[in-house]
């Protein structure tokens, strides 16, 4: 159905299921219950595991398919955003124009920064791309200011010509009416569940996303991506040129980022220059690795993972951690709290760092090769299948799942 | 009216001009001693190390601590004088004033930032020798992009434990009352009085890294070691071929090059007040020097730090800026591109080496 | 490729599966509230959005200190500190209209970004009723604007440039702390007494909105005193390294350096001027002098020595002898173990100011708030008699003029008072060239 094999339509299947149920499954405990606070189902961190795991996909067709690790991205992130923002002041706050435009501007800006930096590969592109992110970055922090307000951030000012407005226009930001901040709330026993427009508006174009990157993935473009990836060289001798390839790799990846920017901007109307920081790009790339570069789901749930740690993991403080062992006897208690504080509330980054490392290290795969370890360990089955190790030649193949 | 004169006029003036390069080869000495570690780690190890930005960092934190540990102090109320809430104020005395008496312990705790490289060599070649042994011996095998992320996640790590040890604000650590205020420069090189005044810990700073820098030569040129790792940069394989064992070698020149950094951190502390974030900071610079000098070279390296720290000096002055607004942010990013794209090996780099 | 069948019977069916889809939420709307996130059962939830981490971070703890005390002290723990001496009593130590006051705390990470996420899941997922902190005026903009939009009241931390009751003004907005022109208007007669009217000024601003309103006033201010602004350099907000900056100084002609730098920027800048000699050098006769127009004494810390004989403004400092600073400083001095910072100080008052608006307006309705608050004349909190202005929801009240002291005797008295400037001297009309661009709007419930 719709050119996927059955594997893939019952997999895109369950995708949406799960996306579209997202506001229940993320609430598991009751509003009064302690673990409260682990509930993730706001609109805001919904509607950002949504638009971070879209960057993510995105991401992953550049570094997880064709292998190259660009530090760029968040260049496109933060043009995508600018060019929503920009049309809110122009035109109206529907949100169509916008997203159009981002998805337009960024591609266009991915074109440029790709036709340059791929003249060169590995270590050397990587740098390419670093150096063109902080220059982006700093060119909209001070140097462009007309255009992206600096530090501040570009906002909508009551001073702003708005042409396409009137006076029955909704005064956020909408899609032909369908304001994204309505919310809905659903009280089922002690359970409360928020239904927010912006999140479904989010979560349907993360379909529509999704199923664009399995087809990739499947298509004989995708498979030129692996093969570059693979071994460069020996594409080049065999005569196919991979130029064209990596750039539109490149301009897909850099067209995800600018989607992503601009539903940022979608949901909240500001656009912030931190956004284009180099180590925003970094923010991406642990989220593709973390969840397993190259295969299709890995992204999304490592983007999930990082902004859950980031929101939900980062409000624990010595109170909450006191609370759970409450139940030890106190000396325990007291140095089981001791240990875990520099690793929670502020010091959250420092566990996110070292999780990285530790999964760069023992789980190149991230965190789809650590489930189907887990699964082939519980289910008993023994899968020749090794896992390849990069100082082996050919480079490891993509785990399509 | 001579052409000179409007250039002149445009502000352009030699003493401008020349204050201008001592701005930049100090900048330059920070930005080539950083580049010279990476590039030593790169030649010989062929590992791409983000994590040493965070090493300078630690060499700065360095000098934090042992002016902290040289505080130490015991605690006396003094019911003479009172705190802010009325209380007996409590007064700190350092142990080392008690000790050796005022005159020698306010001396010692004055010097502690040269005093400092001496405690921060042993620490860096440990850290060196720790990280080297513990991580990035299993990382030689691997392709650049593990490298580089797994030294990301280091860097991001150390960064951490750094600011939940000394928090998140900037710690000022002085330099020597010996060394503060300034030097007026102008009357050495026959300027006028009062023409050129620079401060005198930038110059210290100067002339201590193009000492460390030539020890770094000199080792590497005039030391049977040194010959060995020069034959490994050179090509690895043979020399594994030929008996060495080059993996205690290189265990060793990683450890050198942290030293290095850090005590480029060491003396930089002064300069500016050592917080837990300047190891980003300077990181995406020195990759930038790095690859503009060759990467793999070391005389293109320090050549490039001192180029561009130079460059960005220039860029910065007010006449510059109006010419082109906003060029001292970009001046940098934009040198290497186009080096990058026109000559990849860059300035001193071997022909051949990472063209692809 | 599956053929699609499309005749009537299959059309109904999506059709009304897809319409039910649609009409969903509207069929779970909740039931009508009178405002956004309005407090049902005991306890009123705020909520503390402050920098806990990057280079404002120990600004932030000490911000988030002042607001826990507060806490307490609403719900009538401690000693109550200002409670004692606030001029309204309409407050009576058991919480807001008989709730029991909580609080959550975000990170603001000085970036808008990061600060509006924070604000938001505070709103939406804690229902915080109201925002407070803040270390950054571009975050303090960006947050206010939030706030705004969602339906809660936001009442600003540390935020000086003057578009935040400025340009940037919104109805649901409130701010105590002192902006900009406030500094220049009590500056500029105490640097005329001290260095004379006939002195050159080279400023070095930083280059985002803060500093440039920062410059605009200073510089308007010191030349209706006589003075020159013989340049005005804008310095990139990520510098570190400023000495390529302070070199063109030296030949300039100018014989004061006024840095209109904040945080990071202001130690590094200082300390990079005082490295160059600047401090010691006769210019034109004169002794070189170097202001900073805004103090903040935590950063200042970071500069050590260097902010000796060196003028500057604050919002208040601990070192005032009145009943109300009094009352704080001991409660947070005995809690805490060190005197509060002036960014301590504006979070703790407008938390206490916030509780009691809702107090006296007998709800925690948003417009119910704007309305207590507009034109609430109030004293007894460390300032004098203050005025919250209802054209623009920005404080009056005197301003401190501080300088750097000669010989301070501990950590914490490293800045002096020299004069408290009344509040007459630094009122301007509302619709004074350097604020104007903006409206308040209407106020918002989130209703």
């Amino acid at each position: 159905m719709l050119g996927l094999s059955k594997k893939d339509t019952t997999f895109l299947l369950i995708v949406m299921f799960l996306t579209l149920a997202t506001p229940i499954l993320l609430q598991p405990f009751p509003e009064a219950s302690a673990l409260a606070q682990f509930n993730a189902g706001y609109p805001d961190l919904m509607q950002r595991f949504a638009i971070f795991g879209i960057f993510a996909i995105g991401f992953n067709i550049l570094f997880g398919l064709t292998g190259y690790l660009s530090f760029g991205h968040a260049a496109f992130l933060g043009v995508g955003s600018y060019s929503v923002v920009w049309m809110y002041k122009l035109l109206s706050y529907n949100v169509l124009p916008g997203l159009i435009l981002a998805v337009i501007v960024s591609g266009l800006f991915a074109l440029l920064i790709g036709y340059i930096s791929l003249r060169r590969s590995g270590i050397y592109f990587s740098i390419l791309t670093l150096a063109f992110a902080q220059m982006s970055f700093n060119l909209a922090y001070s140097v462009l200011t007309p255009l992206t307000n600096g530090e501040t951030g570009l906002q909508v000012y009551t001073d702003d010509p708005q042409v396409l407005m009137d006076a029955a226009s909704p005064t956020s930001p909408h899609f032909f009416g369908i304001v994204m901040n309505d919310v809905s709330k659903l009280d089922v026993g002690g359970w409360q569940f928020t239904f927010s427009n912006g999140y479904y508006f989010c979560a349907i174009i993360a379909i529509v996303v999704f199923y664009l990157s399995m087809r990739i993935f499947r298509s004989p473009f995708g498979i030129m991506l692996r093969a570059i990836k693979t071994n460069q060289t020996r594409m080049n001798y065999t005569g196919l040129n991979p130029r064209p390839y990596t750039l539109a790799a490149f301009v897909i990846s850099g067209m995800y980022a600018g989607l992503a920017g601009g539903l940022l901007a979608a949901m909240d109307p500001l656009a912030g220059a931190e956004r284009m920081q180099w180590t925003a790009s970094g923010e991406v790339v642990l989220m593709t690795i973390l969840g397993g570069a190259g295969t299709l789901m890995g992204p999304v749930l490592g983007a999930g993972f990082i902004k859950y740690f980031e929101n939900i993991f980062s409000k624990i403080n010595d109170n909450i951690l006191h609370a759970w062992f409450s139940a030890l006897p106190d000396g325990l208690e007291d140095a089981i709290v001791f240990l875990l504080h520099p690793f929670i509330g502020k010091g959250w980054h420092l566990t996110l760092g070292l999780l990285f490392m530790l999964v760069v290290i023992f789980l190149p795969g991230g965190l789809i090769e650590g489930g189907t370890r887990i699964w082939n360990a519980a289910s008993g089955k023994n899968r020749k299948k090794k896992q390849d190790h990069a100082d082996h030649h050919p480079k490891p193949s993509a785990h399509v799942n | 009216m001579h052409p000179a004169r409007g250039f002149i006029d445009a502000g352009f003036t030699m003493d401008a001009i020349i204050l201008q390069i001592l701005n930049g080869l100090d900048k330059g000495s920070a930005y080539a001693l950083i580049a010279l570690g990476l590039t030593l780690i790169f030649g010989t190890l062929g590992v791409v190390n983000f994590a040493h930005g965070a090493l300078f960092m630690l060499g700065s934190f360095c000098a934090v601590t042992l002016q902290k540990i040289l505080s130490l102090s015991f605690t006396v109320e003094d019911p003479s004088q009172k705190d802010f809430l009325g209380n007996p104020l409590k007064v700190d005395t350092p142990y080392i004033v008690s000790w050796f008496g005022d005159a020698t312990g306010n001396a010692i705790l004055n010097w502690s930032v040269p005093l400092a490289i001496l405690f921060a060599i042993p620490v860096m070649l440990l850290v060196g020798y720790v990280m080297e042994r513990g991580l990035i011996k299993h990382f030689y095998k691997r392709p650049h992009a593990d490298q580089i992320l797994v030294t990301f996640g280091l860097a991001i790590v150390i960064q951490e434990i750094v600011k939940y040890f000394y928090g998140a604000n900037p710690i000022p650590t002085p330099a020597p009352d010996a060394f503060r205020g300034s030097v007026d420069f102008g009357v050495l090189i026959g300027f006028a009085q009062n023409e050129i005044i620079y401060p005198y810990w930038r110059l210290v700073y100067f002339l201590f890294s193009a000492l460390i820098i030539s020890a770094v030569f000199a080792f590497l040129r005039f030391t049977t070691f040194g010959m060995v790792v020069r034959a490994g940069m050179a090509d690895r394989e043979t020399v594994g071929l030929l008996g060495i064992n080059i993996d205690k070698r290189f265990t060793i020149m990683f450890g050198i090059a942290a030293a290095v950094a850090g005590l480029a951190g060491v003396m930089y502390a002064p300069i500016n007040s050592p917080n837990y974030h300047m190891g980003m900071d300077f990181l995406v610079l020195s990759f930038v020097v790095v690859v503009v000098g060759g990467m793999g070279s070391l005389p293109g390296a320090v050549l490039a730090g001192f180029l561009l720290g130079i460059l960005e000096s220039f860029a910065s002055m007010n006449e510059v800026k109006s010419l082109i607004p906003g060029i001292d942010q970009i001046i940098i990013y934009l040198v290497a591109i186009i080096i990058l794209l026109t000559r990849p090996r860059g300035l001193m780099g071997r022909k051949g080496v990472m063209e692809e | 490729m599956s053929k699609f069948q499309m005749n009537r019977r299959t059309l109904i069916k999506s059709g009304t599966a897809i319409g039910a889809g649609l009409a969903l939420p509207t069929i779970f709307t909740s039931s009508a509230r009178a405002y956004l996130n309005e407090p049902k059962g005991g306890t009123v939830t705020l909520g503390f959005n402050v920098p806990q981490t990057g280079p404002y971070a120990d600004e932030g703890l000490d911000e988030l200190r002042a607001q826990e005390l507060a806490v307490q002290h609403l719900n009538g723990e401690g000693d109550g500190g200002m409670l004692n001496t606030f001029s309204s009593k309409a407050l009576k130590g058991n919480g807001i209209l008989g709730k029991k006051v909580q609080f959550v705390s975000g990170d603001t990470q000085t970036k808008s970004d990061a600060a509006r996420a924070s604000a938001k899941s505070m709103i939406e997922k804690d229902g915080a009723i109201m925002i407070n902190g803040g270390s950054s005026s571009g975050v303090a903009v960006a947050v206010q604007g939030l706030c705004q939009e969602a339906g809660v009241i936001f009442m600003a931390g540390l935020t000086h440039s003057n578009d935040t009751t400025g340009k940037d003004r919104k109805a649901n907005g409130f701010r105590h702390f002192f902006n900009a022109y406030m500094s220049g208007a009590a500056l500029a007669p105490v640097l005329a007494k001290a260095y004379g009217t006939d002195r050159r000024a080279y400023h070095l601003t930083a280059d985002y909105t803060w500093g440039w309103t920062q410059q605009e006033s200073i510089a308007t201010a010191t030349e209706a005193m006589g003075w020159e602004t013989v340049n005005n350099v804008l310095t990139p907000l990520a510098s570190t390294d400023f000495s390529s900056y302070i070199a063109p100084v030296l030949n300039s002609g100018a014989d004061v350096l006024i840095l209109n730098h904040y945080g990071g920027n202001m130690v590094n800048s200082l300390t990079n001027a005082v490295q160059f000699g600047l401090r010691d050098k006769m210019v034109n006769g004169k002794q070189f002098e170097i202001i900073v127009p805004l103090y903040s004494e935590l950063m200042a810390a970071g500069a050590g020595a260097n902010v000796r004989g060196v003028y500057g403004s604050m919002n208040w400092n601990w070192q005032l002898q009145d009943e109300g600073s009094k009352a704080f400083v001991k409660s947070f001095g005995e809690k805490y173990g060190r005197p509060p910072s002036n960014s301590a100080h504006t979070c703790y008052v407008q938390t206490l100011l916030y509780a009691d608006a809702c107090e006296r307006a007998g709800t925690f309705d948003p417009c119910g708030v704007v309305e207590a608050l507009e034109g609430f004349e109030f004293d007894g909190m460390g300032n004098g008699p203050t005025l919250y202005r209802a054209d623009d929801h920005q404080c009056f009240k005197d301003v401190l003029v501080m300088k750097g002291a000669d010989n301070p005797t501990n950590e914490y008295d490293t800045l002096e008072i020299v004069e408290v400037t009344p509040r007459a001297q630094v009122e301007y009309a509302p619709d004074h060239p350097m604020f104007a661009g903006g409206e308040l709007g209407k106020c918002n419930s989130g209703a």
